[in-house]
């Protein structure tokens, strides 16, 4: 059966809206008859170039790869035949360098590797850290800890969103939640001394206690963001052009999603509800009251839709968290892990021992291994640490969730044109940082 | 949730007969209960699992290296497991240099919410071969080359076995390994000499170059590779 393939101009031409007011599905390809049918490559206007292939290279120095990513691209024409991602451009090391740290001095690596979520990973690590050391955390430290990661998700998303504008073409929504973003730095400085580079947490507890007055901050914030985030939704959300750039693009089926290992809002939007907060719960999210959203065909819209979706959802669980944060120590009770005041060091010998023995060799886990995993913004993260009973791990081994996501990219590019490689890159939301590590 | 979208579900395990999962608390360090996949599989495949350990409430399954692939097919199909979730692929090497490097597999069974590791042994002195999985999980087609590539551990039947985060002509060997210094075996004139002879946008694999018709142009054994099918790059 012939099929035809859409045109820019006749995206443009669509209101994007059924008759329910719901944005349009609409598929790249349409039959004579009218049915909605895959893509195919359109036959060549010129029969005599017709088979011949180009060999294009995106990156690693290119602002839409959001980093230094290489993708070496085979087109017949506009549509892409075969796409051979390169990575590695910015390995350095993280998991050699952890096993000449302890435990403390691996966290400020941590907010290296997927730097627009650094509290996010302070607070995965310090999770798995503890599992090994076997260490129940305190309750106010939980909520704090909840509170850092859906900020953590927050700022994230926000980064995702204003790139992923800009890489379609509108420049409007970036400066609008940029400005969001910005907010929730001014409160992690006030936290913690440090913008994006937080190194929130330690093994037991945290690194500082919210100064007096930060409730009310994030109240604030907790109430005005969502009026920001509605405005950019209804920017896009509807937009004929953003509809025309994002439905029908890089579709996953929910069955390849898992078998890809996507994780997050990738195999979300794929209509797999696997959320780590609720199949594996951690920080007693079990208790918190919030929504997994999921998509329907795993396009890049749904995947917009999912994120934006989440976005909502934290602020809910920021809502909760602000309403239950008890009182009470912040840090365990137990020296061996924590630092007794600095004070004391000098006048009491217990301890001076404690400050002289954790600063120069450090706390030790007994043997063994643990394997704990967050719902970072990209997905499932992972950190994975094996003890030999040193101070020291064996094995520190992060399992970055965009490193999986962006290896099924191949897969999605293929049979789609040339400019939709930009916006299907853009919605994976990928991070180099935590690509390479 | 806006009205614009969607149907909520409250996890993935909805519809099979799993309890709601809480935070585990307490956890006991060796004394946990091992998760019943541990039992199938010694009851199934006998021999081929050598030992079962549970740290943390982990559990970890020592499987014969010849048979990982035939274990982790069944993990995977079998109704009763149904491990679709593949989340990790890595190694392991100890300091002490007569432990032999270990091979992790963390899989994850969505619909009954179980987490399962299962590991396997490389003896030093042998070669470091273990079957792919990526014929049944598609996710361990990066994770294999990265533990190629940092370890030096051939996945038997991975179809694209290449470097992935160190470039393809990388010479000082496998970084992750314990006989690796932190800073590197080269000095530091010689690894920038060659980071400067680089040049990475004119580096093509032999897969990429294949679909240029500059063909004649290519060396002669560079023409040779290409003919014989060769995927892997220089």
């Amino acid at each position: 059966m012939a099929t035809k393939t859409r045109t820019v101009e006749v995206e443009l031409s669509t209101t994007g809206l059924d008759a329910q007011g719901r944005p349009q599905r609409v598929p790249l390809a349409t039959d004579e008859a009218g049915n909605l049918v895959p893509l195919t490559p359109a036959p060549a206007v010129e029969p005599e170039l017709e088979g011949e292939h180009m060999l294009i290279n995106i990156g690693p120095q290119h602002p839409a790869t959001h980093g230094v990513l290489r993708l070496v691209l085979e087109l017949d024409g506009e549509t892409v035949v075969r796409c051979v991602p390169h990575i590695g451009y910015l390995h350095c090391g993280f998991e050699k360098i952890g096993e000449y740290r302890q435990y403390n001095q691996i966290i400020p690596w941590t907010d290296r590797e997927d730097y627009l979520n650094s509290p996010g990973n302070n607070v995965a690590f310090a999770l798995g850290a503890e599992r090994l050391f076997g260490v129940e955390i305190t309750e106010r430290c939980k909520v704090l800890r909840v509170i850092a990661m859906e900020l953590s998700r927050l700022i994230s998303h926000c980064v995702w969103l204003g790139t992923f504008c800009i890489d379609i073409g509108a420049f409007t929504p970036f400066l609008w939640i940029f400005q969001q973003r910005e907010r929730v730095y001014t409160m992690l400085e006030s936290w913690i001394g440090a913008r994006l580079t937080t190194t929130l947490t330690r093994v037991g507890g945290m690194g500082a206690d919210i100064p007096d007055g930060w409730t009310e901050d994030l109240a604030n914030f907790v109430r005005t963001f969502p009026k920001v985030l509605e405005e950019c939704s209804t920017m896009l959300t509807k937009n004929a052009i953003w509809v025309g750039r994002t439905v029908g693009l890089g579709a996953m089926s929910a069955e390849e999603a898992v078998n890809y290992g996507l994780s997050g809002p990738m195999l979300r939007a794929s209509g797999v509800a696997y959320d780590v907060r609720k199949d594996f719960p951690y920080l007693d999210y079990e208790t918190y009251d919030f929504d997994v959203p999921v998509g329907q065909t795993g396009d890049v819209y749904d995947r917009y839709l999912v994120r934006m979706e989440e976005m909502r959802q934290s602020i809910r669980i920021l809502e909760q968290a602000l309403k239950r944060l008890p009182d009470g120590p912040v840090n365990v009770d137990d020296h061996r892990l924590i630092l007794p005041p600095k004070s004391k060091a000098t006048s009491d010998m217990e301890s001076m021992i404690h400050h002289f023995k954790q600063v120069m060799e450090g706390p030790r886990p007994p043997i063994g291994e643990a394997y704990v995993a967050v719902e970072s913004p990209k997905g499932e993260k992972g950190y994975y640490m094996v003890s030999d009973g040193t101070s020291k791990p064996v094995r520190w081994r992060i399992r970055p969730p965009s490193f999986v996501n962006l290896s099924a990219i191949p897969k999605m590019v293929e049979g789609h044109l040339l400019s939709d490689v930009i916006a299907i890159n853009a919605s994976i939301d990928i991070v180099m940082g935590e690509i390479d590590r | 949730m806006s009205e614009s979208f969607l149907p909520v579900l409250a996890g993935h395990a909805e519809g099979t007969e799993v309890a709601a999962p809480s935070t585990p608390r307490n956890i006991p360090y060796r004394d946990g209960t091992p998760n019943p996949s541990a039992e199938a599989l010694r009851a199934r495949f006998g021999e081929a699992v050598q030992r079962v350990d549970v740290v943390w409430d982990e559990t970890t399954v020592f499987v014969d290296r010849a048979r990982v692939a035939e274990i982790v097919q069944w993990l995977h199909d079998d109704p009763s497991q149904r491990y679709d979730y593949l989340s990790d692929v890595t190694a392991v090497e100890y300091r002490d240099v007569d432990r032999p490097i270990e091979v992790v597999w963390h899989l994850r069974s969505l619909p009954y919410r179980r987490f399962l590791r299962l590991k396997t042994l490389l003896y030093k002195g042998q070669p470091l071969v273990v079957p792919s999985v990526w014929a049944i999980y598609k996710s361990a087609d990066w994770m294999e080359r990265e533990c190629y590539d940092m370890f030096g551990i051939r996945f038997d039947g991975h179809p694209d076995l290449r470097r992935i985060l160190m470039w393809e002509q990388y010479k000082e060997g496998f970084p992750l390994r314990k006989d690796f210094p932190l800073r590197g075996r080269f000095s530091r004139s010689e690894q920038l000499r060659q980071i400067l002879a680089l040049n990475p946008e004119a580096k093509y694999s032999m897969e990429e170059l294949s679909v240029l018709d500059a063909f004649d142009e290519l060396s002669l054994e560079q023409r040779q590779r290409l003919r014989a099918g060769e995927k892997v790059g220089e």
